[in-house]
């Protein structure tokens, strides 16, 4: 019997889940962190996640409510408190989130019109020079040669391949917004500002005012512009591409919620650069973050902390003998909890087995449905399509047929793991449509519902973390040091990212001749004698 | 009895007189050996040090000529009718303690517990 009182999102599918709770349930909590939620207290009721549909989904709700009866058991009342509340943190963050989309947007579309602007800027400058002589003092001007033509062609191909080069490099949607400056990039940028600047004053005075008549050597100029830009393209690419490829830094990645560990090799990184690295490979490689698994230890620790109680014997004392007191409290707290004979770890083992084999069994049930309902579904073949007997179904069908007769084992599965907030009846019938369509066994399908996988895997809305802080000790544009620490966090948890340099390795060279290979046998004789 | 290879070995030693005894054909000794250069010596369960290759006294036979002359399992034997068994192979040290016109082999056996003995002793004074 399922003896949570958790409200569940499932139930809302049930034919007697209360209709008006529901959308305003549902309007909520497209703001909110469902986990945070969650995990608020174990004293009021814990709504977990409503599925992940937006509120014009109730015409799905009615469909789906013909199945409901096969789809796991419901859950026991909600309670009235904790559904119509809307805690202070929620508000900070539904601001939050207001201020800081408007605030990104601006920046991000500052810096895009700059380097529009600075583009431009660049690339028109030969071809000013080129076109301003004839505007200006066409009768002057010496015709152009054979060698000066050349040029034109040469010009204008340097200028595509730098136009080329230049959406290839700088044009692409950027990653992430960095919360200071991007420095190589800034650097860059003005050291072509400056380099264009002085271009154009020693054309403006030597070619402009004094109207030279040269029209190869100003043909000449524009195209060596053209080189320099070409080679200060090349810079970009060293710098902002190239040099930090080589591996310099190992970083251990540690989320603080459940420890669970990574390590990347990065190079010279700025620490906002690398934070971005990490962030983007936290997505794939950590288990997703599940604070369902987090309350055990939370509830022991209440109960470490419940057991003991100090009095005060000696009455009220002067105020500073307060902290006095308070200190020696504690003492004696961490003193009397030492001593006691705590059997809370006797618990926790009897827990942890009778755990693990609940688990074992749900799962060789589970397994066991699924395969046996794989079984009542079989692949059309060609000739059998054009015959078009009755009973012909699209995969979305298929699964929907076969779904029922493994959901109560799936759902009891999931609740017994705890992911149960992570997979919403939609999505797995999806996953199931996916894997017929695909041809996938059923270990295959079952694959991603046994083993928890990392963030990638659910759907959009479980990657509830986009809004990331950098918290670091030293300039978040300085570059990465050996031992040198910083915490990303966000809303419900933070990963804690520790540096360390990789030694320099010392390669020797040893030469071992084939030929000496040569063995014996061991012997271990006994004579008498 | 410690072993540096290169350096000349030092041991306390006791004189073991051993004669042999006709045994139908053959002069027995009525002790087995084990150990030599071109053995292994790691699998030596008598040796103090695991790299020492010489000839240990692995099997005494009960009331044969080695137990009455007192030799012990688990002894080194250093010398035989002078002929030095720390660097030998198994083989030479076989021969020399079999050879067939000798009656009697004087050994000079080394054990963990004669070294004790001395140093005790010294350390009465």
């Amino acid at each position: 019997m399922d003896t949570e009182s958790a409200y569940s999102g499932y139930s809302y599918y049930s034919g007697r889940s209360r209709g008006s709770h529901r959308h305003g349930e549902r309007s909520r909590d497209r703001h909110k962190s469902r986990s945070k939620e969650s995990s608020r207290s174990e004293k009021s009721v814990t709504i977990n996640a409503p599925p992940a549909e937006p509120l014009l989904g109730d015409q799905s709700v009615r469909g789906e409510e013909v199945q409901d009866d096969n789809w796991g058991e419901t859950t026991t009342a909600v309670t009235g408190t904790s559904e119509h509340s809307l805690s202070q943190e929620d508000i900070v963050r539904i601001s939050k989130d207001l201020d800081d989309s408007v605030g990104l947007d601006c920046k991000r579309y500052l810096n895009v019109a700059l380097s529009v602007i600075l583009g431009l800027v660049v690339f028109l400058t030969p071809l000013a020079f080129l076109i301003l002589p004839h505007l200006l003092w066409p009768d002057r001007l010496r015709a152009c040669g054979t060698a000066c033509e050349g040029l034109f062609i040469s010009v204008a191909f340097k200028l595509l391949i730098l136009l080329l080069a230049v959406w290839a490099l700088f044009f692409r949607p950027p990653r992430a917004g960095l919360p200071r400056i991007f420095v190589f990039r800034a650097l860059l940028a003005t050291l072509v500002l400056l380099f264009v600047l002085s271009y154009w004053l020693f054309y403006g005075v030597r070619i402009l005012d004094s109207q030279d008549e040269d029209y190869q050597g100003i043909v000449q100029y524009a195209v060596s512009l053209v080189d320099a830009l070409l080679f200060i393209h090349y810079l970009a690419i060293v710098l902002l591409e190239l040099r930090q490829l080589q591996p310099f830094f190992s970083l251990c990645v540690t989320r603080s919620t459940d420890g669970a560990t990574q390590h990347y090799n990065l190079g010279q990184l700025s620490i906002q650069r690398a934070a971005v690295v990490i962030l983007e490979n936290y997505y794939k490689d950590f288990p997703v973050h599940n604070p369902a698994l987090l309350t055990a230890s939370k509830s022991r620790a209440a109960k470490h902390l419940a057991g003991l109680k100090v009095y005060n014997v000696d009455g009220p004392g002067e105020n500073n003998a307060a902290a006095g007191i308070a200190q020696s409290q504690s003492r004696a707290m961490i003193a009397a909890a030492a001593r006691r004979r705590d059997s809370s770890h006797n618990e926790l083992y009897y827990e942890e087995a009778e755990h693990e084999r609940r688990v074992r069994k749900r799962r060789a049930r589970l397994v066991v449905a699924v395969e046996e309902a794989f079984t009542h579904i079989r692949r059309m073949q060609e000739e059998e399509q054009k015959k078009a007997p009755g009973d012909v179904m699209d995969p979305r069908e298929a699964a929907q047929a076969i779904f029922p007769s493994m959901a109560r084992a799936l759902q009891k599965y999931l609740r017994t793991t705890r992911q149960q907030h992570l997979h919403s009846m939609e999505s797995i019938q999806q996953h199931l449509a996916f894997s017929i369509t695909n041809n996938m066994t059923p270990k295959a399908f079952l694959e991603s519902y046994l083993t928890t996988g990392p963030t990638l895997q659910y759907g959009k809305d479980r990657w509830l973390a986009r809004q990331w802080t950098l918290i670091s000790e030293a300039s978040v544009t300085s570059g990465l040091k050996d031992g040198s620490v910083f915490l990303l966090k966000c809303i419900d948890f933070s990963l804690v990212v520790t540096t360390k340099k990789i030694p320099y390795i010392q390669l020797a060279e040893e030469f071992i001749d084939p030929k000496s290979h040569k063995f014996m046998l061991r012997l271990q004789s006994e004579t008498s004698v | 009895m410690s072993f540096i290879p290169g350096q000349p070995v030092s041991a306390v030693v006791q004189r073991i007189e051993i004669h042999k005894l006709w045994d139908g054909d053959n002069l027995i000794l009525g002790f087995s050996i084990g150990g030599g250069i071109d053995q292994d010596p790691s699998q030596n369960p008598f040796s103090e040090d695991k790299a020492d290759k010489g000839i240990y006294v692995t099997r005494v036979s009960k009331g044969g000529p080695a137990e009455v002359a007192g030799l012990r399992l688990g002894d080194k034997i250093m010398q035989v009718n002078g002929w030095d068994m720390t660097m030998v192979t198994h083989d030479q040290a076989r021969k020399k303690l079999t050879k067939k016109n000798e009656d009697v082999v004087r050994l000079l056996v080394t054990r963990r517990s004669l070294e004790d003995a001395v140093r005790q002793s010294m350390m009465q004074h």
